[in-house]
């Protein structure tokens, strides 16, 4: 119970202050539900992101249903959608009513422009975290794909479905061949492994072949030492 | 009765064809709410589209709930909002439904995780767009001239203690308005 509070508190609180679609509320999500809260990990955050984006309908909507799906099961989905839904559909219904005034009103428009700024320090915080994340693994395909990816989107306007069946797809092929990769290198070093390891024996049994040759050296200057003394 | 069901018809509609969020879902908008059942008149839609943006929450909601109400009250902006979320939450229930099942299959893994710095990209594409809107404003020319120096300003300031300090991202919005505002109102 405590805890769909505290997701329909959350929820409400992130929806109620994204401005400017639904790119803000998954940054803002990823930084409550996954750095803040640890319900959710990077990772899967992502591939939710994924989701919610290929299918129709409203980006936060849809995150909200499967953030609150993997968080509280069904009721914490439909717990994430009501609260997601609350505040656009409030402040909509007041602002109906009146809403030359409300457009009109030059108070509100700087205050909007001021928080343009704010919108883009949290999705460029979060852009920065990802991709070091990303760049870290020291991998060159992911990192390309970044790059197309935001050329494919952001200069040829290329639409998001497209995008994300061929990064999909390409991705997938990439992350095969680099865990076979990956698989070949580790075999690779296992028998390099099994080799040194026989070398090693190897040679620590070639030295006690010479340390048993100077003991019976010794033993046998000793004995005729001896057979010297009694001769 | 008549025309809460139109309205939840035609906002399903809209809910199922506006793919890609945002801005995408306009065209799908007008067409059923100014060109199909002249609920509101081009002049209103484009006000419309104008709140919907100075607004908190999707585009898709926002004008579900303003139609609503203009055409039948509270009534009509529950039954218009309910028809655009529903088709979408049908079926990103089956795909979450699927993911969380078959997410640990090895060849589902790999696609998925082939195609987070997509995902990444997409989200800087976004950002970037906000950038271009907070830095050179609507028309986008990239010139000394044009260039907003308050938003440039907050945000290298914001930037800064937002990747120093933890502190709750929609603090450092509300404190960029509140900074920003003041500014505007010296200058």
């Amino acid at each position: 119970m405590k805890k769909y509070l505290k997701l329909f508190f959350t929820t409400l609180y992130i929806s109620a202050f994204t401005f400017g679609g639904g790119y803000v509320i998954v940054s803002l999500m990823k930084k409550k539900f996954s750095d803040e809260l640890h319900w959710i990990d990077d990772d899967e955050m992502l591939d939710l992101v994924a989701i919610a984006q290929s299918s129709p309908g409203a980006v936060a909507v849809n995150a909200s249903l499967l953030v609150g799906k993997k968080i509280g099961g069904i009721v914490g989905a439909l717990v994430a959608i009501i609260a997601t839904i609350i505040p656009p559909f409030v402040i909509m219904t007041v602002i109906s009513h009146f809403y030359q005034a409300f457009a009109a009103n030059e108070f509100v428009a700087i205050a909007l422009k001021a928080m343009q700024a704010g919108v883009l320090i949290v999705i460029a915080d979060v852009v920065i975290t990802l991709s070091m994340k990303i760049i870290a693994e020291k991998r060159i395909f992911p990192i390309v794909m970044i790059v197309l990816a935001f050329v494919a989107t952001y200069f040829l306007k290329i639409n998001l479905i497209y995008i994300i069946l061929v990064c999909g797809f390409i991705g997938g092929i990439s992350e095969y061949v680099h865990k076979k990769v990956v698989v070949a290198e580790k075999v690779i070093d296992t028998q390099e492994e099994i080799i040194d390891n026989q070398e090693s024996y190897i040679e620590n049994l070639e030295e006690k072949i010479q340390s048993l040759e100077n003991e019976l050296d010794q033993v046998e200057t000793t004995d005729n030492e001896n057979n010297g003394g009694k001769n | 009765m008549s025309v809460l069901l139109e309205l939840f018809f035609s906002f399903i509609q809209v809910g199922l064809f506006s793919i890609g969020g945002g801005l995408a879902a306009m065209p799908i908008i007008q067409g059923q709410v100014v060109d199909l059942h002249g609920w509101l008149t081009l002049t209103e839609f484009t006000d419309l589209v104008t709140i919907a943006e100075m607004t908190p929450g999707p585009i898709a909601i926002n004008a579900a709930t303003f139609v609503g109400t203009q055409i039948a009250g509270l009534p009509g902006a529950i039954v218009a909002t309910l028809g655009c979320i529903l088709p979408s939450c049908i079926i990103v229930a089956i795909l979450g439904y699927l993911y969380f099942k078959f997410k640990n299959i090895k060849a589902i893994q790999g696609v998925l995780k082939g195609l987070r710095p997509a995902v990444v990209a997409l989200i800087a594409s976004a950002g970037l767009t906000i950038m271009s809107l907070a830095f050179f404003g609507e028309n986008g020319t990239v010139s000394l001239g044009n260039t907003n120096f308050v938003s440039v300003g907050i945000f290298a300031v914001g930037i800064v203690i937002i990747r120093k300090f933890k502190i709750d991202p929609i603090l450092i919005m509300i404190g960029s308005g509140v900074v920003g505002t003041i500014i505007y109102l010296l200058l």
